[in-house]
């Protein structure tokens, strides 16, 4: 432990600001550090005041309520009444155990919504699966020689106009108030603020734990140029500017024009109460490429970037407090759900990269 | 290597599989002498324990010979025999620091599987599931051991295999449950389940000081070991526990009552039991507390309750109001392996206790599906397998 914090500080890399002469005089006691505390979390990236997204926040919450009582409504017609409902919709009314399923799923869902109170955000994008599979379902059954055609074109035209507004209320759900993504994510390092903060804006290295980044070159005073990795194995480019760097306490940044993702964020470093070292807040927003819709998708295999930063967080922990980032066989390539290879030694054949080589 | 891997519900094969390397500097390889199928491997085998893979090797008590060290393994060399902890620590962390080794926050590279499903995640764990980092466990020939340094014993060679094996898991964690309870004299502590990890905490309350301890259990056999060590027993399915306590007690009930049953308990009459089940089949209800229930309505007022069998999701008709109206206090976690380790070695070698007593059955790692099944169904008087690759 002690030797690595001793080669933290050697890796300092001198860009040219002014490091501090003398340590910041701090005003003591719990007091001021809870002061400190609280103006942290007030100072972030977005503007304050309710404005035009909260006005759409409150329409999207609303069509949410109104999709939730259309679902326990269509729920439980379909599953009191299955064969009217397949006779309705052209198709055979001989599947009503499918069709009792599905009503109880139209109910789950509309529960779900009620239940999440604020913003229904997942309920709602439930319901988008749910519509998914009626389109599948009716796709099936058009296909059946039995189905009435007409009656089958009517339902499903139903089904898609309901899909776009479930779509369109899911996405106006997930997205915040300058519709684009946020994440915020914190960690607790045992070591200095110092440390980290000289540690963190080594940005070149910061692909050995954050591994979605594919590499970060140094281009000017405050500036560099980000590669990324990006879902379905493409990468994405941007140049970042440094907006604000305040030595062992704050780095902001925003991505400059004609990047592949905007983005903007700070990583905060602040004392952890009690002498037990320092919390890493780390603060992004950016517009995730494929809407939100590929961001949902990319969560089921990992790249979802909320998850990522949490998980790169963890491995900054790691590679601070051990050393190097710690391998095990069942993720020796991905920690993602879908990503999981069998708990067993790898192969010496085996293809691929570790999670933890880019680390050596 | 050979090894044991998971395959299904109650599909465990032996098969030939690659053989593990070093990965993080303070590795070690170590080449497996002894290993044991666990009580709480049969959670796996019976797929209580999500996010199992098939071809997940299993096995988490071994121990054996190191063969390759990794570059910054300073405290161990080639040739060494060691017993290895279950958990995996990384010394370094807030928690390791503390001596609470299984709540390691830097071992477990799924840890946001684990937080999603508790909270926060402890440490990493051989052979345990995904949720606790996708390990490959000890159920075979050769094991890389993430973190040596702080994860392996090193035991003298005037001990055999069986007399330390269980340094490994069970005799800490029949330890740390009887721990946990903070015996003092002239205290009755009761056990629910004589399992091995029943038996040794029986052991263990008496070491700690325990005047009497009474071992609940069905099982003839079980039963009988734990009178062996001194303990008076109760066969709940020819009494009714809590009232056989009351009795033995004088009306108080024991100072101390530890479950080391865990989630997939037996034994529940009536309404309440029919009513865990049907709880499970509809997926509602993922853990049967029935041990623990019980032990909660039978312990004294202002007791401890003890719980150190293992549970793993969600439990229904828990008793609050018993809990708080009558000042109990419960202790539990995942055995804190490498605090213990040390001080029960001594025990070993003062031959306070000699941990090989629960060893019903012994045979070669090829026959581990047979070894699973006799242990699953309690046949042939079984008590603890013992594997030798």
């Amino acid at each position: 432990m002690a030797t690595s914090k001793r080669q933290l500080n050697k890796q300092t890399k001198d860009e040219g600001q002014t490091t501090p002469a003398a340590p910041r005089q701090q005003s003591g006691g719990v007091q001021a550090a809870r002061r400190r505390r609280s103006s942290g979390r007030t100072s972030n990236v977005r503007g304050n005041g309710p404005g035009r997204a909260d006005l759409q926040n409150s329409n999207a919450e609303r069509l949410a309520r109104g999709l939730a009582w259309f679902s326990l409504g269509l729920g439980l017609a379909e599953l009191l009444a299955p064969r009217a409902i397949a006779k309705i919709s052209g198709t055979e009314g001989k599947h009503t155990g499918l069709i009792r399923l599905y009503g109880l799923r139209e109910i789950a869902s509309g529960i779900g919504i009620f239940a999440q109170g604020e913003r229904p955000t997942e309920a709602v994008w439930s319901r988008v699966v749910g519509d998914a599979l009626d389109i599948a379902t009716l796709a099936v059954a058009a296909a059946s020689p039995k189905t009435s055609k007409g009656r089958l074109a009517f339902a499903t035209a139903n089904v898609l106009a309901v899909t776009a507004l479930d779509v369109l209320c899911a996405q106006q759900l997930s997205a915040n108030e300058t519709g684009g993504t946020e994440v915020k994510k914190s960690i607790i390092i045992n070591a200095t603020p110092e440390e980290i903060y000289n540690y963190w804006h080594d940005f070149e290295r910061l692909p050995t734990f954050m591994k979605h980044l594919e590499s970060v070159r140094t281009t000017g005073e405050r500036r560099s140029h980000w590669v990324a990795k990006a879902p379905a194995g493409t990468t994405v480019e941007w140049d970042a500017e440094i907006t604000e760097d305040r030595p062992n306490e704050l780095i902001a940044w925003r991505s400059v024009e004609g990047a592949d993702v905007d983005n903007a964020g700070t990583v905060r470093f602040e004392e952890a109460p009690g002498g037990r070292g320092t919390i890493v807040h780390v603060d992004l927003e950016y517009s995730a490429p494929g809407g939100v819709v590929g961001s949902m998708v990319a969560k089921l295999f990992g790249e979802e970037p909320a998850q990522q930063i949490n998980d790169d967080l963890r491995r900054l922990k790691q590679v601070i407090e051990v050393g190097e980032i710690v391998l095990s066989d069942g993720t020796y390539f991905d920690n993602g759900l879908l990503t999981q290879r069998a708990a067993q030694p790898v192969a010496s054949g085996e293809a691929g990269q570790s999670q933890g080589a880019s680390a050596s | 290597m050979r090894a044991n891997c998971w395959y299904g519900k109650q599909d465990v094969r032996v098969e030939q599989v690659p053989d593990p390397k070093i990965l993080n500097r303070r590795d070690a390889i170590v080449q497996i002498s002894s290993t044991a199928i666990c009580g709480s491997d049969l959670h796996l085998y019976n797929h209580f324990i999500p996010t199992m893979e098939k071809g997940d090797i299993l096995g988490h008590e071994f121990m054996g010979e190191i063969v390759e060290v990794g570059p910054d393994v300073k405290n161990r060399k080639v040739g060494d025999r060691v017993v290895v902890s279950f958990p995996i620590s990384c010394g370094n962390c807030f928690f390791c620091k503390q001596e609470l080794f299984s709540l390691c926050e830097n071992s477990n590279p799924n840890a946001w599987m684990a937080e999603k499903m508790f909270g926060h995640s402890p440490c990493g764990i051989f052979g345990y599931s995904h949720l606790t980092g996708g390990f490959a466990g000890g159920q075979a020939e050769y094991a890389r051991v993430p973190f040596a340094d702080v994860g392996t014993l090193k035991v003298p060679s005037t001990l055999s295999d069986e007399q330390v094996l269980f340094l490994s898991d069970i005799f800490p964690t029949g330890y740390m449950g009887a721990e946990m309870c903070d015996i003092k004299p002239g205290d009755t502590v009761a056990v629910w389940g004589c399992g091995p990890v029943g038996q040794f905490s029986i052991k263990s309350a008496f070491l700690l000081g325990a005047e009497r301890v009474i071992g609940i259990d069905r099982i003839p056999e079980r039963l009988r070991m734990a009178e062996a060590s001194g303990a008076e027993t109760i066969n709940y399915e020819e009494e009714n526990t809590y009232e056989a306590l009351m009795e033995m007690t004088g009306g108080r009930g024991p100072d101390s009552c530890i479950d080391d049953v865990g989630l997939e308990a037996h034994g529940g009459h009536g309404i309440v039991y029919a009513y865990d089940r049907a709880k499970q089949m509809l997926g509602a209800e993922t853990d049967r507390p029935i041990a623990l229930r019980e032990a909660i309505m039978a312990c004294r007022n202002g007791g401890t309750v003890s719980v150190i069998g293992v549970y793993g999701g969600f439990i229904d008709k828990f008793p609050m109001g018993s809990f708080m109206n009558r000042s109990l206090q419960m202790r539990t976690g995942q055995c804190h392996v490498q605090h213990y380790w040390h001080k029960l070695l001594e025990h070993i070698e003062n031959g306070d206790i000699d941990p090989s007593f629960v060893i019903t059955h012994r045979m070669p790692l090829d026959e581990a599906p047979q070894g699973f099944d006799t242990f699953l169904n309690k046949e042939d008087d079984c008590i603890k397998v013992v594997l030798k690759p």
